[in-house]
C-alpha cells in the first residue's frame, strides 16, 4: 500500500517534471482543434506544437485556415459571431478556450501584426502608449521610456524621434508596419503573431521587417503567416504546411524546404500549385 | 480565361490593332471634351445656383428690413430688451430676450440630445444585438419624420403638466419644457449621421485595439469615437440647426411671454429655465401674420430673421471649420 502511494507520488512529479520542461520549450500546444465559420469547417484537428523563443511560419494556399489559426492563439477570431471552436490550445498550463481566461491579459501577453499595417490615425507617440494606457499607465516619465524602447526595438526610433507628436499616417507603409510591431511590443508580450506582414510592402520594406524579425525572435517567440516561400525560408526555424484546414506537415524549416515528407509539401513549395 | 486574354493580346499585337502611337496617346476625341466641358459646367452651374439664391435671401432679408435697421439701429435690436414694435408712444424693438430664449432653447435641448444621441448611435452602432438594432434604426428614423405639430401638443397636453408638478411651477410651459421636447427633435439627426460616422470607421482600427488587449469600451472610448469625431460633430451642427429653426415645436412648448428670462442668482444674471420665453422663431411665427405690410414693425420682423440667418451662419461655418481641421490634423495633410 505504501509502496504504491510512493509510485504514484514519483509518477506525478515525473510528469509535472515533463510538463514543465515541457513548458520551457513550447509556447504553445494545440489538440485537436476545430473551428467552424458557421457551418464551415475552417481548421480541422489541427495538433502543433510551437516552439518558445524562435520563428515558427506557417505556409499554404490562400483559404487554408492560416490566419484564422493564427487568430485563434489569441482569441482574435471570436470577433466573428459565428465561429465555434472545438479542442484545446494549451498555453502556460491553460487551455485558452477555458471561460475563466482572461482575454486582456491573453492578448497583452500574445500581441499580433496585422497584414495591412493599421496604425491609429493618431500621433505616433499616441499610437506606441496605446497599450501601456489601456493598461493602466499613466506617468508621462514611464510612457515616455516606453515609446522610446519600444520604437528602438523596432528600429524605427532614429526616423521619428523628431516627430513623435505628428499624425501616424504620414509614414510610409513600411515605417507604419515598424510602428505596429513597436506598438505591439509596448505591452511587452511574449509572443507576436504575424499575419503576412510583408505583404503590403516594397522589397526594401520587407528586408528590414525581416532582419526585425530576426532580432526581436531572441526575446520573442514568433509565428509568421506568409505567402512568400523564400521568405519563410529565410527567417524561420520552424515550418507548418497548412492545406484546407488541416496541418500537412510540420518540422525545421530545412527539412520542408529541403525533403519534405508529404508529396503535397513538396507540390507547394515547387510551386505546382497555390 | 487568362489564355483567352493572352491569345487576344498577341492576335492585335499582329494585327496591329492595339499599337501604340504617339498619335493615339495625344488624341482625344471631340466628343470627350465636349462632354468633359459640358458636365464640369454643369456642377459649376448648379453648385452657383444654390449660392446664389443663398445670397437672394440674404438680399431679401436686407432690403426688407433696411428700414428698421436705419431707423432703429442694429445696436438697439442686438441689446435692447422691450419689444413693443406697435406701441404708439415708446415703441421698443430690443430682440434680446429672443436672442437669449432661443440661445437657451437650443442650448438646453443640445445639452440634453448630445450625449443621449451620442450614446444610443454608439449603442446601434458597437453594442446592440443584431435583433434590437433592427428594432431601434427605424424607430429613430420615424421619430426623424414626425410632425413637429404632433410633439408641440405633447409638450403641451402631457409634459407641461409633468414639469409644472415635479417642479411646482403654476405654469409648465417654459424653456425647460421647450428644451426637452427640441432635445427629442434633434436626436434623430444626431443619431443617425454619429451612428452612420462610427460604423464607417474601418475595421483594422478596432482590431488593433482588441489585440493590444483593450476592451470594447476603451475601444470605443479611445478609438472608435475620436475617429468618428468629425462625423458626430456634424451629427451635432444639423441637431443644432434643427433645434434653433424649430418654430412650431417651441410655440406650442415655451409659452412665449415678453419677457427678459434671466434672473438673479446671488448677484449673478443667469438664464431662467422656468421662465416662458419666446425665441426668434416664435416671434416671427406670432406676429409675422398679422403685422401690416411695409410698417417698421414689418421690417422689424425681417431683421429679427437676418439675426437668425446669421447665427445660424455662422455657427456653421465655424463647425465646418472646426471639422476640416480636425480631419486635416488626422490624415496629416
Ligand atoms: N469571417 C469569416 N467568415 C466566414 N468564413 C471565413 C471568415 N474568415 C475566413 N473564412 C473562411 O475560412 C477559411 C480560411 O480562411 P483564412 O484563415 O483567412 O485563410 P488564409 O489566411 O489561409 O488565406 C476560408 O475558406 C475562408 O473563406
Ligand atoms: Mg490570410
Amino acid at each position: 500500500m505504501a509502496l504504491m502511494k510512493t509510485v504514484v507520488r514519483e509518477k506525478n512529479v515525473e510528469e509535472k517534471l515533463q510538463q514543465h520542461s515541457e513548458e520551457n520549450v513550447n509556447v504553445f500546444k494545440a489538440k485537436g482543434l476545430n473551428l467552424w465559420y458557421g457551418n464551415d469547417q475552417a481548421l480541422k484537428n489541427i495538433n502543433l506544437d510551437i516552439k518558445k523563443n524562435g520563428v515558427t511560419a506557417i505556409i499554404g494556399p490562400s483559404g487554408c485556415g492560416k490566419s484564422t489559426f493564427l487568430k485563434t492563439l489569441n482569441r482574435m477570431v471570436e470577433l466573428v459571431p459565428i465561429v465555434r471552436t472545438t479542442g484545446s490550445i494549451n498555453y502556460h498550463g491553460v487551455n485558452i478556450f477555458d471561460t475563466s481566461v482572461n482575454l486582456v491579459e491573453l492578448r497583452s501577453s500574445v500581441g499580433m501584426v496585422f497584414q495591412k499595417p493599421n496604425p491609429f490615425p493618431k500621433s505616433i507617440y499616441d499610437n506606441v502608449a496605446f497599450g501601456p494606457r489601456v493598461h493602466g499607465i499613466k506617468k508621462k516619465a514611464i510612457l515616455n521610456d516606453i515609446v522610446e524602447k519600444s520604437l528602438r526595438s523596432s528600429g524605427l526610433w532614429e526616423e521619428v524621434k523628431n516627430r513623435l507628436n505628428e499624425s501616424a499616417l504620414g509614414l510610409s507603409g513600411g515605417q507604419q508596419q515598424r510602428l505596429c510591431i513597436a506598438r505591439t511590443l509596448a505591452v511587452e508580450p511574449e509572443v507576436i503573431l504575424m499575419d503576412e506582414p510583408t505583404s503590403a510592402l516594397d522589397p526594401k520594406s520587407t528586408l528590414k521587417i525581416e532582419e526585425l524579425i530576426q532580432e526581436l525572435k531572441e526575446n520573442y517567440s514568433i509565428i509568421i503567416v506568409t505567402h512568400n516561400m523564400q521568405q519563410a525560408a529565410r527567417i524561420s526555424d520552424k515550418t507548418a504546411f497548412f492545406l484546407n484546414g488541416e496541418v500537412v506537415e510540420y518540422d525545421d524549416t530545412d527539412i520542408i524546404f529541403s525533403t519534405p515528407n508529404d508529396k503535397r509539401t513538396e507540390d507547394y513549395i515547387t510551386g505546382r500549385f497555390g | 480565361m487568362e489564355l483567352d486574354a493572352q491569345n487576344r493580346s498577341e492576335s492585335e499585337k499582329i494585327s496591329g490593332l492595339k499599337q501604340v502611337t504617339k498619335e493615339k496617346l495625344t488624341q482625344k476625341s471631340f466628343k470627350a471634351n465636349l462632354l468633359d466641358f459640358l458636365i464640369e459646367k454643369a456642377f459649376f452651374v448648379f453648385g452657383s445656383i444654390a449660392v446664389f439664391v443663398l445670397l437672394l435671401i440674404l438680399y431679401f432679408l436686407i432690403r426688407e428690413g433696411s428700414d428698421a435697421l436705419r431707423e432703429v439701429g442694429i445696436v438697439e435690436f442686438l441689446t435692447g430688451t422691450r419689444w413693443y414694435p406697435s406701441s404708439p408712444q415708446g415703441a421698443g424693438y430690443g430682440a434680446l430676450p429672443f436672442i437669449i430664449s432661443s440661445f437657451m432653447v437650443t442650448t438646453g435641448a443640445l445639452i440634453i440630445a448630445i450625449p443621449w444621441g451620442i450614446f444610443t448611435a454608439i449603442f446601434i452602432a458597437e453594442i446592440a444585438p443584431k435583433r434590437v438594432r433592427e428594432i431601434l434604426k427605424p424607430v429613430v428614423e420615424v421619430l426623424a419624420i414626425f410632425p413637429s405639430v404632433i410633439l408641440g401638443f405633447i409638450a403641451l397636453v402631457i409634459l407641461s403638466p409633468i414639469v409644472a408638478n415635479l417642479f411646482g411651477l403654476s405654469n409648465g410651459l417654459n424653456a425647460f419644457t421647450a428644451s426637452v421636447i427640441l432635445s427629442v427633435m434633434a436626436l434623430p439627426t444626431i443619431i443617425s449621421i454619429a451612428e452612420d460616422s462610427i460604423k464607417s470607421v474601418p475595421k483594422d482600427y478596432r482590431e488593433a485595439a482588441y489585440a493590444l488587449g483593450a476592451t470594447r469600451w476603451e475601444t470605443i472610448k479611445t478609438i472608435t469615437v475620436p475617429a468618428a469625431k468629425s462625423g458626430i460633430m456634424a451629427g451635432i451642427m444639423l441637431g443644432f440647426g434643427r433645434a434653433v429653426g424649430e418654430t412650431m415645436t417651441v410655440l406650442m412648448a415655451a409659452g412665449n411671454a415678453l419677457n427678459m428670462p434671466v434672473r438673479e442668482f446671488f448677484g449673478v444674471t443667469l438664464p431662467n429655465y422656468f421662465s416662458s420665453v419666446r425665441t426668434l422663431t416664435a416671434n416671427i411665427a406670432i406676429e409675422g401674420s398679422d403685422v401690416p405690410w411695409g410698417s417698421l414693425h414689418y421690417s422689424a420682423l425681417f431683421v429679427i430673421a437676418l439675426i437668425l440667418f446669421v447665427i445660424t451662419f455662422v455657427v456653421n461655418l465655424t463647425a465646418d471649420i472646426l471639422i476640416s481641421r480636425q480631419r486635416r490634423k488626422l490624415n496629416n495633410e
